[in-house]
């Protein structure tokens, strides 16, 4: 296995950590004129999405994590597993409960997302910024009401639930950005 | 890569107006401006300072980390007042506020201690930054203030305690120096007021070339400074040692120092030892990162923002 100094560090680099696998989110060079140099750096561990700062000094070394991003279609849950498929080789992976975590409500069958391996099982599963959903269940639209201001809950097909304007009613397809849950929009069609 | 600059002209052609005023500043009060070699036979033997090694004539030869030594062999010629406004480098050294070769401003004031050389480091900074706050500050006071320990006294296990409470790192109690800075880093400087922060009476172990003294409760200090504007390193000085004994010992410390860290050992520069059995007057200097000034008096994010070229465009 590798193993990154001080001075390899860079934003995305994946290492290990106390035993597990972690993304560095940011690293700043950090050095008194007569002083040390120093390395603060703030980490994602990926098995927990937990960030905080570490700090390095000039002598350290870290080995680098066995961690790869794929981008993969999603298949199907089977109950237990979210069963993706890589494109190319048709290799498929099954993910469990903690791996997909919130990324569950958003995943649609055939759509692509980036599955987080990590020695070569997922990590983590990250859906695409958006996707276009159908509501299945929300209040009754009012009838031409189009205009501004104003939104309601709705249930999507995934299970998600998002703020709509008034006039979306069940069978609506929508679009929403999976990063904070917005809807964007009427999906077009 | 691109070919284009990393600073805007106009931020180029801010910089070529501040040099002049740097230099009008040191012209009207009598101090003359000296050129120093970058390839110098003998780097300094600072334990964090690694200089970079260039080959010439077919002899080792070191880019220099700081004019320091050179400037300190022309005082005890007799120079009188001088400054430096040049380049410098350091390896390793990439960062927002890093690049490995610099713009130094170094100034030495025969006569003056540290105490009168702050003042001037404050009327510079007043010059090309007009209205800014003066704060003055000694490392006890910042130290005690804010983290209630006294740095000269602590324990390592107590400043490891006090560290461990605000920075996550691997590092053992018994290097204490590296618990003070990883305070100051961490904790003090982004607690600093506005403006211009001068702090003065370093601790003994972090003297540097700076002569050792005791300070009014009877606790030896260095008498060494530091400068921080807005929050960032801007200017280190010292009221100088010029006992040619003592410096030679510093330098033995510090490559002691240097062989536990197991960074590679330099040769001690011979000349500035003989200049200083010689005879060097007593004076101040110090040294100040004209670039980081840049960076506040030009708002710039970072170091790459006033440099022509920093080194991944170089």
């Amino acid at each position: 296995m590798a193993t990154y100094s001080i001075n390899d560090f860079r934003a995305g680099l994946k290492v290990m950590l106390d035993s597990d696998p972690c993304s560095i989110v940011e690293n700043e060079f950090v050095k008194p004129g007569k002083g040390q140099a120093f390395n603060r750096v703030k980490l994602r561990n990926l098995k927990t999405g937990r960030v905080w700062e570490r700090t390095f000094r000039g002598s350290e070394n870290l080995e680098s994590a066995d961690v790869m991003d794929r981008e993969m279609e999603y298949l199907y849950n089977d109950g237990e597993f979210w069963h993706f498929m890589e494109p190319e080789s048709f290799e498929q992976h099954q993910a469990d409960k903690n791996a997909v975590g919130d990324a569950a409500k958003w995943l649609k069958e055939q759509d692509k997302c980036v599955v987080t391996l990590y020695n070569g099982a997922p990590l983590a599963v990250t859906p695409p910024n958006h996707v276009e959903l159908e509501v299945v269940e929300t209040d009754p639209g009012l009838k031409g009401d189009t205009a501004q201001g104003g939104n309601k809950p709705a249930t999507l097909s995934t299970g998600a639930v998002v703020k709509v304007p008034l006039f979306m009613n069940v069978g609506d397809v929508v679009r929403v950005d999976t990063r904070n849950g917005e809807y964007l929009g009427r999906a077009k069609e | 890569m691109s070919w284009q600059p990393s600073a805007s002209l106009e931020r180029l052609a801010q910089r070529a107006a501040i040099n002049r005023q740097i230099r009008t500043f040191f012209d009207d009060r009598g101090v003359m401006e000296v050129e120093l070699p970058v390839l110098g036979r003998a780097p300094v033997t600072d334990p964090f300072i690694e200089p970079i090694r260039a080959r010439c004539n077919g002899a080792t030869r070191y880019l220099q980390t700081s004019p320091e030594y050179a400037m300190k062999r022309l005082l005890a010629a007799g120079s009188g007042p001088i400054y430096s406004l040049g380049k410098a480098f350091r390896d390793g050294e990439s960062g927002r506020r890093h690049n490995p070769e610099f713009t130094l401003l170094e100034w030495y004031r025969p006569g003056w201690d540290d105490t009168r050389l702050m003042d001037e480091v404050a009327e510079l900074v007043g010059h090309l930054h007009p209205g800014v706050v003066v704060t003055r500050l000694r490392y006890r006071d910042w130290f005690v203030e804010h983290l209630g320990i006294d740095p000269h006294r602590a324990t390592g296990a107590e400043l490891a305690a006090v560290g461990r409470a605000h920075v996550e790192i691997d590092l053992d109690e018994s290097d204490r120096d590296a618990w003070m800075d990883l305070l100051v880093t961490h904790v003090l400087e982004p607690r600093l007021p506005e403006g211009l922060v001068l702090v003065s009476d370093y601790p003994a172990s972090q003297a540097a070339l700076a002569r050792i003294v005791p300070d009014p409760t009877g606790q030896p200090v260095a008498r060494r400074f530091e400068a921080f504007l807005n929050r960032m390193e801007l200017a280190n000085g010292y009221w100088e040692l010029t006992d040619a004994e003592e410096q030679r010992q510093r330098f033995e410390t510090d490559l002691a120092k240097r062989e536990g860290y197991g960074l590679p050992q330099y040769p001690i520069d011979e000349s500035l030892l003989a200049a200083l059995t010689a005879g060097m007057p007593a004076c101040a200097g110090v040294a100040l990162g004209v670039d980081r000034l840049l960076m506040t008096l030009l708002k710039a994010e970072g170091i790459a923002d006033v440099l022509s070229f920093d080194t991944e465009r170089a």
